[in-house]
């Protein structure tokens, strides 16, 4: 019954952003405040058409309220944006018929099915029936409900609801898709049909995509590029990639192990220039050095005679990431 | 406008499908009928006179049954109420209410549609109870009604709107503050029942109260009691539909605040004519149009005030 699109990975995607691509989003200096309460501090954002944007960041980081500021729901104390050329506070009626959004708990009357659902959705989009009939059995083919669409929307399950959401969001055909956590509460299989969904959908339609969540492995698998937010702040910004090294300030960390060990090694290895810190870690040294010093480590090693027996590059994994920023909420 | 008129239409579908409207309209048919059907009976038995007889059935009681027009004014709150109490609220607990801000549409248009789509379907429920119950009281009594008594139902039925708009407007009002629908529907059960039974109590005792009320009979003191006693009464939607009904239904009805014995010498007691009776209630019509605006404004204000997270 549930259709799962295929979709080829890919994991050298790059963002596609260019000079020469129009911007999507672009937001400047953007803060909201509730009375002493900062909810999102000095945001600039830039999206390029066809992206995939991740906004990254625990729960109460002002993810939300940085979405309802672009879409105009809410009012930004200082700063400005612009959707495709549109000033949401102003012109907001324009914004909205351009940009999707998926609210965090994707809210559907109960009582009405699939396809009226969608029906009330093109009719408040201004479409005429025929046209909105079209599009309502064009998206609900299009996230695999086809078949259900005429079912009340209260015997759903959360992913199915969560596709009809998607579904709902497509019916008006936009050009910038806005989903706030939209995996959320769903089982791994649901995540990860949600998420090819997702990206076959920004691929074909080339529609640029800002979700948030606070999943890293998820935003990871389908962004081009990820946002850092943490207490109404963006730390960091770019390709995962790029954001590791972004959150290491620079330093990098390797793992040393030599023949034999001991003092010794530490104490070589620290006079190594280039090299800050060294601590023994279970069968091996952990080495904290500001540049490249794999050679000069493995010529040091060697030149004392002793053997090599291990020497790695360790990369921040996700999960450090996760932990440091996250669980921490440390900046 | 075109946001407006595709919320009307899917809130007015909500309405005229949704059981609890099946269930207030048959409540208040039932009622409708079986008030009108003894008071035909009473009529037949007691009533030679086929003049101005059609508009008694409105207004005779019966038994135990209260005339029609008390039925209304007060089963018309539970209407006003059960249609609108959860309009705003129940959305925003459903959270389709941020979806449906998110659509290219003003944001009044959310409250303006709900609003008009529950004041029609208040009208279409009253226009067709009065239409039956008149039907079924033209067939017991054999009489059809004139072009002025078809007049006097015709207004009786906009003041009937206007009465049950007055609490769709207080219920949509209590729908924008609470945010839990039990507690919005509660509350507009209280005010009812304040408005029902405890209004006349509560203007006798402030009135009372300002004037520092004697027993002496001094009538001079007595009308002045009397009088700020009506005007704290008629701070009620209640009176209003209630002095507006009397005035409307009976012809013969000439005034509706107290009536010294001087005034009442040599007065000659014949029916008034339509136009005199509308005049008689105008101050009461606009008075319910004018607490039905306030609580909407105040709605209105709310809602488009609201920080849109909180929703």
């Amino acid at each position: 019954m549930q259709k799962i699109l295929p979709v080829p990975k890919d994991p050298n995607r790059q963002a596609t952003a260019s000079a020469s691509s129009a911007l999507v989003v672009e937001a400047q200096g953007l803060c909201k405040r509730y009375g002493q309460f900062t909810a999102v501090d000095g945001l600039s954002l830039r999206l390029a058409e066809g992206e995939v944007f991740g906004l990254l960041g625990p729960n109460g980081a002002g993810k939300t309220t940085t979405i309802l500021m672009l879409m105009g729901l809410t009012e930004p104390s200082s700063g400005s944006v612009s959707i495709l050329g549109y000033d949401p506070v102003r012109q907001p009626l324009e914004v909205k018929r351009l940009v999707g959004y998926l609210p965090e708990h994707v809210a559907l009357y109960d009582d009405l099915s699939a396809r009226e659902n969608l029906l009330y959705t093109a009719d408040l989009n201004g479409l005429d029936l025929r046209e909105a009939r079209r599009r309502v059995a064009a998206s609900l083919e299009r996230v695999g409900l086809a078949d259900v669409a005429d079912k009340p929307v209260g015997a759903f399950s959360h992913g199915m609801r969560q596709r009809l959401g998607i579904a709902d969001v497509l019916v008006k055909q936009p050009r910038l898709i806005i989903l706030d956590e939209p995996t959320l509460g769903l089982d791994p299989e649901a995540v990860n049909q949600l998420l090819d969904l997702i990206l076959a959908m920004a691929k074909e339609e080339h529609l640029t995509v800002l979700l948030s969540s606070h999943q890293l492995q998820q935003v990871q698998r389908i962004c081009t590029r990820v946002g850092i937010f943490v207490k109404g702040k963006l730390i960091a910004e770019g390709p995962i990639s790029a954001l590791a090294d972004q959150l290491a300030g620079g330093m990098r960390t390797l793992e040393v192990a030599a023949e034999p060990g001991g003092a010794e090694l530490g104490e070589l290895l620290r006079s190594i220039e280039g090299v800050v810190a060294a601590e023994p870690n279970s069968d091996h040294w952990l080495v904290r050095a500001k540049a490249e010093v794999r050679p000069a480590i493995a010529r040091a090693i060697v030149e004392r005679g002793w053997s090599l027996l291990h020497l790695r590059h360790r990369d921040y994994g996700l999960e450090e990431i996760y932990l440091r920023y996250f669980q921490g909420g440390e900046v | 406008m075109r946001g407006l008129f595709a919320v009307y239409r899917k809130e007015l579908a909500d309405q005229l499908s949704s059981r609890r409207f099946l269930i207030l309209f048959a409540l208040i048919c039932l009622a409708g009928l079986s008030s009108v059907y003894t008071a035909a009976q009473s009529i037949r038995q007691e009533i030679s006179d086929a003049h101005g007889v059609f508009l008694l059935l409105f207004t005779t009681a019966s038994g135990p049954l209260p005339p029609f027009y008390t039925f209304i004014g007060f089963l018309g709150p539970l209407v006003g109420l059960a249609l609108a109490f959860d309009s705003i609220n129940s959305e925003r607990n459903r959270g389709t209410l941020a979806r449906l801000l998110a659509q290219p549409i003003y944001r009044d248009a959310v409250i303006n549609g709900k609003f008009l789509a529950a004041f029609v379907t208040v009208g279409l429920m009253l226009v067709s109870i009065v239409v039956i119950v008149s039907a079924l009281g033209i067939r017991i009594l054999g009489v059809i009604p004139t072009p002025e008594e078809l007049l006097r139902v015709g207004a009786f039925l906009i003041v009937c709107v206007l009465y049950v708009g007055f609490w769709l407007a207080l219920a949509t009002a209590l729908s924008v503050v609470l945010r839990n629908t039990a507690t919005a529907a509660l509350a507009g059960i209280a005010a009812w029942i304040v408005f029902t039974f405890f209004v006349t109590m509560i203007a006798d005792a402030i009135a009372g109260a300002l004037l520092q009320a004697s027993t002496t009979f001094d009538p001079q003191a007595l009308l002045q009691l009397e009088n700020l006693r009506m005007m704290l009464a008629r701070l009620s939607p209640n009176t209003l539909f209630q002095e507006a009904t009397i005035a409307i239904l009976m012809p013969k009805v000439r005034t509706l605040g107290p009536l010294l014995i001087t005034e009442a010498i040599g007065m000659v007691p014949n029916p008034l004519p339509v136009r005199d009776s509308l005049l008689l209630v105008w101050p009461q019509v606009v008075g319910l149009l004018a607490l039905t605006s306030i609580c909407f404004a105040f709605a209105y204000i709310k809602f488009m005030t609201q920080e849109i997270r909180a929703l």
